[in-house]
This record gives structure tokens, sequence and C-alpha cells, in this order.
């Protein structure tokens, strides 16, 4: 029997959270502590956190499942954290991808390592572990959607500054210091004046010297992890940007609204949820208008573009995808790339974990007729796994790049 | 003024200049030998007599990344710089395919241009030609000859270069005439290139082959040109084929240089020491090594002279898949003769040479049992009439045990196999061979060492001096390529790029087939074995790897053979009836391949003929062709019943009206249901037919992702078989939800079995045909029955509401009676073993498992070795257990079921078939495992592709059923 996370452990446990997204993940310290959970989140990256998820995890379970077991296990074996005191946090989507399982992986590796009495909370919407995971109350729920809002805003903003910036280090100093300010603010409640903030995201990022010389965009989707992680992907972002690219991706939030849009096309396509299609509905529309803020700051500021609107996302994705294809980033993936290429960005790579279920469906398994429909579309579909060397992705995403400035190229010549 | 441009590939650098007017005045094409950066400064200042300054310079290549990013000279990427020759010298080309070292690119510039190489999965194809000419002991130019002459084209995995290795392996062991092999393998390359890279584009219109392969291999043009149905004058392979992407680079070359500017940058580069990751050196001291030496060599095996040697003698010979290993012993188990050869394509000449020199040695020996194991353990014994064959696990544990009675564990790494068994208690309590996707490992050090231009045992020795070997990884050899690409781009030496691959083949040896996870899951007595661990470097790198120190027989290589000689030693008694000295005299063999006409599989047959008289035949999946077996066709076998059961569905119902159905994925579990559903409704079914090769090529040309699962790409095929046959519509609905057995948390499809019809609509042609697919679920009648018939309205044919509601109970009644129906058969079954006490194996996969062409007719090679053969679907309800995972797939929820079900019931055993690519199955194989552990039973796992080698299958299926025989007895004795 495994160890549960009860109520009396939130006190003198450190909970560890592997990260995903380098900015968002920061505010969660402070979102946790106020409902008192300590927090840590794990940033580490080097070769060993590999090498543990390979001793730990079946080799050809995903690789987000590999890295962030490894990264736990890496954690636990550092010697940094009082083994009778920690808990660890996982994700749990509960669709029908073996993503699921990352928990009972994860349990199943502390076991083989006789740390089964740490215990193993789950983060998840879909009622699972009901007994081991946080306790979410309202506010600490807003909170979190807050974190995930202004994470988004501040990485969007980012990737239209950082490729462009006069003096270097200069983006990533400014977003420091604006995420040590929210961090201060989740403490004092100062968190909800979003349209200040934003206004002031704007003006700050406005302000860094940016050179105009013009940068092809490039789209990064794909499976949740590899998408954001830069464990996951390697510093894609960086790379991209290092490269003269200027990576576009889309918020978070997008996935948590796929996610509850899921569970209304559930009742459209089987009655199921018909007690709580109401609150997913209510859901729906109040994370659509957080994003409308920001969304319209940018606009009515003008320096930047904005991201789209999801209902946009949506629409784009539907003459492709049948809405009811929901396992991993299902639909979403694909009407994230349609919605790209419409907003002229044609250039996308697309990051999966070596042999991804879903994505044989919703990447690989689109871009024919995507390109039927759209001729100058690059799309670029990348594996990661443990060991497929480097060089390869490098190589595939370089042929991606050439594509782009081959056809960037050709564009100005018509 | 002069253009120059570079391709440093993988194994090989070509230049090539260009004058003012864009004439090419200078081309070269030579190996690098993993100096490419040497080579490269070598060749800019051999170009000082072609050129005049001052020029414009560019590189390209996969093995220039590094290069250029040191020292900031220009990078082309390499298939962009192909696209930019072909436009300036070819503008009339649709489509460049391009064949590299390791690289297959494929470029399209119909309409916008697409570029496209082989993905992370796709083995490289000059690599593997190379591979595959050195497996035939042929010159490449003697495969191309030979390739033009062919009758035949053996069906080959054209997934990747690992997997088609371990089709043509049982195919030479069976004699089959070269010329088919040559051809069969550069069918295989245009079958890999047309899958993974054309990905559902068509091939057509006006083509340009370029690259060394296509280049120098018109055999390969042609199985292109034939395959891709071309006219002669839509193809055209430039004599700068094999430039061609240096030449693009010249092309593109536009920074003005100086030739100072350029030999400096480089100079500076070969000057420079690489930033290398810090590893351990296998050894540390000179020290180091000579105790390591030391501490081996007390393992050494003794010997005996044959030539006045005049007791009773045995002999073993071990018919491996790339070498041959044969060895005589003395009643006291001295070696009186060894030896180990490579097949060089026919392992007969080299055993009948070993004979004759036994013979002529000594005249009078006088052999009292000959026993043969391995791959061609039946060639063997029928070819020189020996005693009897083992099993090859037994074999090498019988010979493991002469060194060290307490063995308890043994690893076996051969030329392509990566073999371990696991013992307890004096049996073997469990056995993993490599899957598919690993193997290769030996030989691949091998083939890189010539690579580089080392021979094998010169290049394990480098790897001994190595200060800091690379880390090439652990997956299948294919990425190991890419790993020594992304060293040599780091500027890696030879010595340590050996001692990296020797530590790779180590690791993958123990994280990827064994998955240990320490060193308590291997055991305490450990002997290595098999001709890799020969190599030192293999050795220290395991040993290191594990912490422990193992014991190497100096014989680790002749094992098998030994433990055969050992074996015969033990169970024969009377002289031996192997050929004598005047009969090997005469000893001569043909070859011949026919097809099969006992059944439809028609099986690619080869019947060797001996001088004597004396046929074997191999190739077959059953017993039909062999009479001298005893035969076992008549056991019951759930999946020829269920087959059986089908087919009786399929003829139940007419109708005037037919909707067309692919037999794919989960229809393999609700054909009753659609069958009886449609009949309700006035309509019948048109099933497409069970899988064949044929089926599968059918659609191949539309499957966009390479990776997917064998059943998933069998798809396109079935679908495409219907669109063929002109059905007015296809209905193949999604289904996100199982149908709840009440077993699981949930009832999902896997992400693949419940989508595919989207990967479908959006990658096939239908057509005149109606693709019919609506999201449908068996939770809720009232929205299964509105989806149903709006889809169908939209495809023009009305169904009223209550019609469907009636059809889906009548369906659903039928689906029920049927699985109670497989449980009665099952029961019928598991009486009839235990009448006649058979053992029993519980076949657990998948229900498209009974597809023919995924389940490789595994399930007759268990009712072959005399097992009753039963399947997971047929189980007995079971009371729910909890899992250690999350059991939410309805599928998976059946398989722990059966494991549950073969725990209580002492004579049955599980083996488990996996679908190569079922990310799923990597945790329900845990699981299931884990599951048998805890009640002590034995766990087979067999991975299936499209690979169709038996062989591997056959010694696993017999070892099991070895064991179990064994631990039979034993408890007899308990008793």
């Amino acid at each position: 029997m495994y160890t549960k996370f009860t109520s009396d452990m939130k006190a003198d446990h450190l909970i560890l959270v592997p990260s995903m997204l380098p900015i968002h993940f920061k505010f969660f310290k402070p979102i946790f502590e106020k409902n008192g959970y300590h927090i840590e989140v794990l940033d580490t990256d080097n070769d060993n956190i590999r090498e543990e998820g390979l001793a730990h995890v079946h080799n050809d379970m995903c690789y987000p499942a590999l890295l962030v077991i490894g990264q736990f296990i890496d954690a636990l074996k550092s010697g940094k954290y009082d083994l009778d005191h920690v808990a660890l946090a996982i994700t749990q989507t509960g669709g029908g991808c073996r993503a699921s399982n990352y928990l009972s992986l994860l349990r199943k590796a502390l076991e083989r390592e006789g740390w089964d009495y740490i215990p193993v909370l789950s983060l998840n919407f879909s009622g699972l572990e009901k007994d081991s995971g946080v306790e979410m109350d309202l506010p600490l729920i807003m909170r979190t959607i807050y974190g995930a809002l202004y994470g988004d805003a501040l990485m969007w903003l980012k990737n239209q500054v950082m490729p462009y910036e006069v003096h270097k280090g200069e983006t990533m100093r400014v977003i420091d210091e604006m995420v040590d300010e929210l961090m201060v603010s989740f403490e004092n409640g100062g968190y909800r004046k979003s349209k200040k903030i934003y206004r002031d995201m704007i003006d700050r990022m406005k302000a860094i010297e940016r050179t105009k010389e013009p940068k092809i965009r490039v789209g990064i989707v794909g499976e949740i992890y590899m998408k954001y992680s830069p464990l996951g992907n390697q510093h894609l972002e960086d790379y991209l940007m290092q490269e003269g690219f200027e990576p576009v991706l889309s918020g978070v939030m997008d996935f948590v609204l796929y996610s509850i849009e899921n569970g209304l096309i559930d009742y459209k396509y089987y009655h199921m949820h018909s007690k709580s299609w109401g609150i997913y509905q209510i859901a729906k529309d109040v994370v659509m208008r957080m994003q409308k803020t920001f969304r319209d700051a940018v606009k009515q500021d003008g320096t930047f573009v904005a991201p789209d609107d999801f209902s946009e996302v949506i629409r784009a994705g539907r003459p492709f995808i049948d809405p009811g294809v929901k396992m991993g980033e299902g639909w979403l993936l694909t009407s994230e790339v349609v919605s790209l290429i419409q907003s002229g960005v044609t250039n996308v790579i697309m990051c999966q974990p070596f042999g991804c279920l879903p994505n044989h469906i919703v990447a690989k398994g689109m871009t024919h007729k995507i390109k039927q429909e759209y001729p100058n579309a690059n799309i670029a579909p990348i594996d990661f796994d443990p060991s497929a060397s480097h060089v390869n992705q490098e190589n595939r995403i370089r042929l991606m790049m050439a594509n782009a400035k081959l056809n960037a190229r050709m564009q100005e010549q018509n | 003024m002069y253009h120059i441009g570079f391709d440093i590939g993988s194994t090989t650098i070509k230049a090539v200049v260009l004058d003012d007017e864009n004439n090419i005045c200078y081309r070269s094409y030579e190996r690098h030998k993993a100096q490419a950066r040497q080579k490269a400064l070598d060749k800019i200042i051999e170009l000082r007599k072609f050129t005049k300054e001052p020029f414009t310079f560019a590189i390209s290549g996969s093995g220039a990344i590094g290069l250029c990013e040191q020292s900031g000279l220009p990078f082309v990427q390499e298939v962009f710089a192909s696209a930019v020759a072909t436009k300036k010298f070819f503008p009339e080309t649709d489509c460049a395919i391009e064949l590299g070292g390791e690289d297959a690119k494929i470029l399209f510039f119909r309409g916008s241009i697409e570029q496209r190489m082989n993905s992370t999965c796709a083995g490289g194809t000059g690599a593997f030609i190379d591979q595959m000419a050195q497996l035939l002991n042929m010159s490449l130019e003697e495969m191309n000859e030979a390739s033009l002459h062919y009758h035949r084209i053996y069906p080959i995995a054209s997934r990747c270069g690992v997997f088609a290795k371990s089709d043509i392996q049982p195919l030479i062991n069976q004699g089959v005439d070269k010329a088919d092999l040559c051809a069969s393998i550069f069918q295989a390359v245009v079958g890999q290139t047309i899958t993974s890279l054309a990905q559902g584009r068509k091939i057509e219109g006006n083509l340009l082959f370029l690259g060394g392969p296509l280049y120098f291999l018109s055999g390969l043009r042609k199985r292109f040109q034939e395959t891709l149905k071309l006219e002669d004058e839509q193809i055209n392979c430039p004599d700068t084929a094999i430039h061609y992407v240096a030449l693009g680079t010249a092309l593109c070359a536009d920074q003005e240089f100086t030739r100072e500017s350029i030999e400096g940058t480089l100079e500076e580069l070969v000057n420079t020491p690489v930033e290398m990751s810090e590893s351990k050196p296998l050894f540390e001291t000179k020290a180091d090594y000579d105790a390591f030496v030391a501490r081996h060599q007390s393992h050494d095996a003794k010997y005996a002279d044959l030539k006045s040697y005049t007791g009773k003698a045995y002999l073993g010979v071990d018919s491996g898949s790339t070498t041959t290993k044969l060895a005589l012993i003395a009643e006291n188990g001295d070696i009186l003769y060894d030896s180990y050869s490579s097949n060089k394509g026919n392992p007969l000449d080299v055993v009948l040479h070993d004979l004759k020199t036994i013979y002529d040695t000594n005249p009078d020996i006088r052999i009292y049992g000959a026993y043969s194991t391995g791959y061609g353990e039946e060639l063997m014994r029928t070819a020189f009439h020996l005693d009897g064959g083992v099993v090859e696990t037994l074999a090498h544990y019988t010979a493991a045990k002469k060194f060290n009675p307490d063995v308890d564990y043994i690893l076996d790494i051969g030329g392509q196999d990566i073999k371990c068994f696991k013992i307890k208690d004096g049996h073997i309590d469990d056995i993993v061979l490599n899957e598919a996707c690993s193997s290769g490992c030996g030989s691949f050090i091998e083939t890189f060492a010539n690579s580089l231009g080392y021979d094998a045992k010169e290049f394990a020795k480098l790897g001994l001096k190595s200060k800091h070997p690379v880390d090439l990884g652990t997956r299948c050899t294919v990425f190991m390529n890419s790993g020594v690409k992304q060293a040599q781009k780091n500027g890696a030496t030879v010595e340590d790029i050996s001692a990296g691959l020797c530590r790779s083949v180590v690791k993958n040896a123990l994280y990827k087939v064994i998955r240990a996870r320490n060193k308590d899951d291997i055991g305490k007595h450990i002997v290595v074995q098999g001709g890799t661990f020969q190599n030192d470097s293999v050795l220290r790198s395991f040993e290191q790897e594990l912490d422990l120190e193992v014991i190497r027989p100096s014989i680790a290589h002749l094992m098998g053979a030994y433990g055969a000689a050992l074996y015969a030693q033990k169970l024969h008694r009377t002289p031996s009836a192997i050929l004598n000295r005047e009969q090997l005299e005469n000893f001569s063999h043909t070859a011949r391949s026919v097809a099969c006409q006992g059944c439809s599989n028609h099986c690619s047959l080869t019947i060797n003929t001996f001088n004597d008289g004396t046929r074997l035949i191999a190739g077959n999946k059953c017993d039909k062709m062999i009479v001298t077996k005893s035969r076992h066709e008549d056991l019951p076998d759930m999946y020829k019943i269920k087959t059986q059961m089908f087919e009786d569905i399929k003829k139940k119902y007419h109708h005037e009206k037919k909707i067309g159905m692919p037999l794919v994925l989960n229809n393999y579990d609700l054909l009753p249901f659609w069958s009886r559903f449609f009949d309700s409704l006035g309509y019948e079914i048109i099933w497409s037919k069970p899988s064949t090769q044929e089926t599968y090529q059918r659609g191949q040309q539309t499957i966009p992702s390479d990776t997917a699962c064998f059943p998933a790409k069998l798809v396109h095929g079935h679908i495409q078989e219907l669109i063929d046959q002109k059905v007015d519509y296809i209905f193949y609905p999604c289904m996100t939800y199982n149908v709840d057995e009440k077993q699981s948390q949930n009832h999902y499809n896997c992400p693949v079995v419940a989508y595919y019809p989207q990967v479908i609509e959006n990658n096939m042609d239908m057509e005149e045909t109606k693709f019919v697919s609506p999201f449908l679920s068996f939770d809720d009648e009232k929205t299964f029955v509105k989806a149903f018939c709006l889809h169908f309205e939209k495809a023009g044919i009305k169904f009223r509401k209550h019609d469907v509601q009636i059809a889906l109970h009548a369906g659903a009644n039928d689906y029920k009676l049927f699985h109670e129906q497989l449980r009665l058969k099952h029961q019928d079954a598991v009486l009839y073993a235990r009448e006649h006490n058979l053992p029993m194996a519980v076949l657990c996969g998948r229900p498209y498992h009974l597809d023919p062409l995924v389940n490789h007719q595994i399930h007759q090679l268990l009712t072959q070795l005399g097992f009753v053969v039963l399947s997971e679907e047929s189980v007995p309800r079971q009371q729910p257990h909890t899992t250690n995972v999350l059991n939410q797939w309805t599928y998976h929820a059946r398989l722990y079921q059966a494991a549950h079900y073969v725990c209580e019931n002492d004579d049955m055993h599980l083996i488990q078939l996996v679908s190569f690519g079922c990310g799923i199955d990597a945790v329900t194989t845990d699981e299931v495992k884990e599951i048998l552990k805890a009640s002590g039973k034995f766990y087979t796992q067999i991975k299936i592709d499209e690979v169709d080698n038996l062989g591997a299958v056959r010694i696993r299926l017999r070892s099991l059923k070895g064991a179990i025989e064994q631990q039979k007895e034993e408890e007899q004795h308990v008793h």
C-alpha cells in the first residue's frame, strides 16, 4: 500500500513539484504557501536526471514520464531534502492517454528505492486519487489561475522582445524583476489588479531597446511537457532565438480551456457530466474573460502581437479534426497549428516524445491535410527521447529553419 | 570568382569547385574516417592547385554543424543545398530522392518545395546496405550485379535497418539464392523510403536519384523504378549525384574568403582541444589493466590433443545468425577441437570444412554423440545427420555450469542477439532475448570499426586506451550511429568512440534488454559469453557498469557449441550417426525457394536438398509440409476457433444493400456486434479480408506516422481494399470509450484505436466511396443513435432512430452471446487439455492480434509444441483485482484478469504479445509480469511487428517449454 498525503502533513512536509514552465511555476510557492503548503519547484537540469529516469521507468514509456520521475529521484538522492518530511506532487490528466499513469509509475519507482513512505500527491481535475491530493479551495484555485495567466502573459511578451533585444540579457532581467514583484503580490493580495499589472508588463517590456530587423516567427506546439519544458525540449525557445528566429508559444491556459471544453463536448457527444456541465460552461467563460483582459491590453497598446482568442483557435481546427479527439493534446494541437498558420506563422515545430500515441493522430496524422490546405506551411515534427542524440533533432530543426528562410526569400522575390 | 562547397557527412567528405559560369572544375568524394576536420584542412590545401583568390566558401552536412559553430564558417543545410542545385541544373525535376550513408532524404518540387528527411527511427540506408553486403560476404558491386538476376523478392521489413536484418538472417540460414536476397534488400530500401519519407505524398513525375548508394547501385535504381512504375525517361541519376550536396553548397556560397583565412581557421580548429564531458576511462592505470587480464585468464578451458586422443568424443555445433561455432570434447570435458567462423553466407560450408579437418587430424576419432543448437539447428542436424538438437538456452546453461556450478545469471551477447538467462534453483527461471529493436549489437561494433577503416579487434583494443569514452546512449544501433556522428562533431578520438560503443552495447543489454535496476536484479554469479564479450573493452565496461566481477570463460564465444557437446555426452550413448569422412567427401546441397500451397498463407519455403536425398524444408509456419514431425494440428486453439466463429458470422447475413467495414483494430472485437447491428437495419457488411503482405503494401503510401504500431498501419491497406472494391460506404466510427466490462476504473480505447478513423479520413483518397465515421459510445443510447443517424444522413442514408435503437440492442445481445460462446469454447479447451495432460498457453494481446499478419501464427507454433492455446478474451470473468497502475482501458484490463487467472491454474502459462510501438504496453507488461511473479509464474513477452522472424520466437517458446518440463520433473522428484 502506498503512503497518502494527509492534511496533517501540510505543516512539516516540503512538497516537491517538477518544473514545466520556467516562469509560471515560480508563482507556485507563494500561491500554495498561503494555504499552508510548502512547495519547492525542481528546476534541475543535468544528465543524471535522464539516467535515473532510464533506470526507474520502462524505457518505452513516454519521455516526460522518464524526465519527471528521473528529476524526482535525482532530487531525493541529492541529499538536499529530509526524506521523512518531503512529499512529491505530480499531475494526472485522467484521460485515455498513458500519461495518466505517471503517478503509479512514480510510486513504483519510489518503492524500488525503498522510499514507499514518501507520499505522492496527485494534481488533477478528474477526481482521481481523491484521498491524496491538495485540497483546492476557491481562493487557491483563483490564485493558481492568476499565476498561470501572468505566466502566459510574461512568456508571450518575452518571446516578442528577447529575440530583438539590443542589450543581451535585459529582457530576462526585467522578467525576473516582474516575477519577483508578482510573487510578493500573491502574498499581499495585490495580484487581483490584473489590468494594471498587464499594463505595467507591457510598458516595461516596451521600454527595452530592440532592433528593427525582421525575424521569422516559428510556432512551437506539441505534447504539453515537450512544448514548454526546457529540460524536455532541450531549450528549444532559446535555441530558436539564438538562431535568429522569434518563437511563438500559446499559453498554458489554452490547455486548461481545452480540458474544460472537452467536458462540454463529452456532454454533447455522450451526455456525460450532465450535473457538472453548467460549471464547465461558467469556468470556460470566466477563464476566457480573464484572457481577454490581457489581449485587450496588448491590442490597446499596439506594440506587440496579441494572442489568439481561444474561440478562434477552436474554430481553426474544426475543418481538420473532430472535437471528439480528446486524448493527450487532442484537437488542441491540430487547432493550434492551423491558427498559427492563419495568423501568418507558417513555420511550426511539433514537439513530441518519441512514440507518443495521440500524436500519431493529432500531429503527424493531420499534417497531410493541413499542407493540402496551406501549401506554404512548413511543419516539422520533432521526436524527443532520452538518447536520440541531440544532433538528429538539431538537424531536423535546421532543415525546418532552412525551409523557413527559403520560403521567406521566395515570398520576397514574388 | 571560384565557389567552393564542402559536404561533410557521417563517413565521407565531398568537395566541389565551381567557376564563374558555374562549371564544375573540381570534385572529390572521399572517406574521412572520423577525421573530418583534418580532412577538410587537407582538402582546402589541395585546392590551392585548382582555385584562385578570392573565392566564396560554404560547408554543409551533418558532420559540419559543430565545425561551423566553432569556427563561424558559413553553414548550408544539406537538403536546402540539394534544392538549390536542382533548381539550377534540373529544373524539370518533380521529386528527388537522395540516399546517403545514414540519411535518406526526399524533396518534392511540385507546388511549394517540400523537403523531408528520415525520422529518428528509420535506419540509415547506405550504412544498411554496407552491413548487408558484409552479412552476405559480397562486395557492393557483386550485390548490385546479382540483384539484376533475381527470380523472387522476399518480404523484408522496410521500417528500419535492424529489423530488415533480422528478416534476412533466416533467409541466409535457409540458403536462399543470393540474387534473390540482394534484390530483396534493395526492395526493402525502396519500401523504407516510400513509407518513412513520402508519408502519404505520391512519388511521381520526373525523378532525380542522388547520393552514393543510388549512384553506384543500378540494381537499387531499378527497384525504385519498378516499384514506382516509372518510365526510363522519367528518371535521372546525374554524374554529380554523389557530389550533389557539395555542388549545391558551392552554389549557395556567397561569403568571400582568402586562402589564408580559411586555412588558418581550419588549422585552428584541428588544433583546438575539444570540450568533452568527463567520463571514467576503462582503466585508470596499467596495473588495473594487468590485474583485469590476470583475473580473466584464470577461467581458461582445458585442451587435449585431438591427434592422439583415443576415447569417445562428443561434438557440438552452434549455428548462429552470423557465425558458426563448433566444439569437439573428450570424455573428461577437455576440448579436442574448436572453431569459430563467420558464416560468410553459407554456414554449411563452414561445418563441412571443420568436420573434414577433424577427420583429417584423427581419422580414427570415435564420435559418440553430436548435437546442434542455435538458429541453424535443424539445418545442421539434417545436413550432417547429427543425433539431436538442443534449444540454445539449455546449451548455454549446461556450458556455464561447467565453469561455475553456482551460476545464477548468464548473459550472452552474440553478433546479433542478446540472450540472458536467470537461473534459480538449478533451472532456467527467466529468459530475456533482445527484441527486434536493439539487436545487432555485436556485429554493429564490427561494422562500425570497418566503416572507420579498422579491423574489429584492432578497434576494440583502441577502446582500452580511451581517456574519455563518449556517451552514445542506450537505444538501437541506428541511434548509436547518430550518437557517433555527434561525437565526431565534437571531435572525439577513435579510442573514445570505440570505448563509447562498447559501453553502449553493455548499457543496451543492461537497460534496454534486461532492464536491470540494480545489481541484485542480475545475480551474484554471472557468466558472460558470446563473441562480443571476447572484446575486453565490452567486458570491462560491463564490470564497471555493474561494479561486479564476472566470469568470462576463455571459450566465451564457443559456449553454445560446448554446451551442445556436453549435452550430447549426457544424452547419447551409442556411436553417432554423423556423416563419416567418405560421406563428407560426397556432400553437396542445393537450395530452392517455393511458395507453399498448403494454405492461403503461401509462406515462402526453402527446400534444401542434400546429395543423399535428404530434404529439409525451412521457412514454414505450420507442419503441413513436414511429414516427419508429429502433428499437433488438432489441439484446441482459441485463436483458430475465434477465426472460425468470425467466418461463420460473416457468412450469416445477406442483404442487397451493403456497407463496407475494415476488419482491423477494435473491429476484431466488435465484428459480432456490427454484423448483427447492420443486419437488423437491412444491410450486409462487406468486411475487408484478413491481412496479407499485399494488404499492407496497398496502403503503405498513405501512412503518415511510421512509428505507429503495425496493426494501425495495416488499416490503410484494408481501407484501400474497400475503396478498390468500389463499396458505396465505408463505416468506421471513432470510439473514445470501449465496451464497459466493469473490470477497470474507466473503459477507454487507446488513442490509436479510438481515433485512427480520423487519420484515415485525412490521409486517404476515398474516390467515389463515402466515409462515415461518427463518434460513438455504447454508454449512452440516445447520443449513439443520434450521432449514427446524423452522419449517415449526411452521407445519404436515412435511418429511423427507432430502428437504430432496436439494432443497437440486437447487436449488443449478439456481442454478449459471442463472448459467452468464447468462454464455453475456452472451458472445452481447458477440459481437453486436462484430459490429455497437456500444458496450456494463454496467449494474451489485443483482439486484433487475431489478424494473421499481425500474430505471425504464433498460436500455431504453440500447438506444434504441444500447448493448448487460450486467449485473454476468452478467460472467464474474474473478481476485479486492484492494480498498481491506473487501469482504465478495457482491452488492457483483460490482460490483468488473464494474469490472475493463470496464477490460479498450475497448468497454464501466460505469453504476452506486444506490438512494437504500443506505448500502453509499456505500462501493462510490467504489471502483468508483477502479477505473475508474485505467484512464481514464468512471464514470456513476445514483441511483434511486420518482421516475420519466427526463429527467435521458436527458441523462446521451446525454452519456455523446456523450463516448464524441468519444473514439472523437479516437482515430481519432491513428491
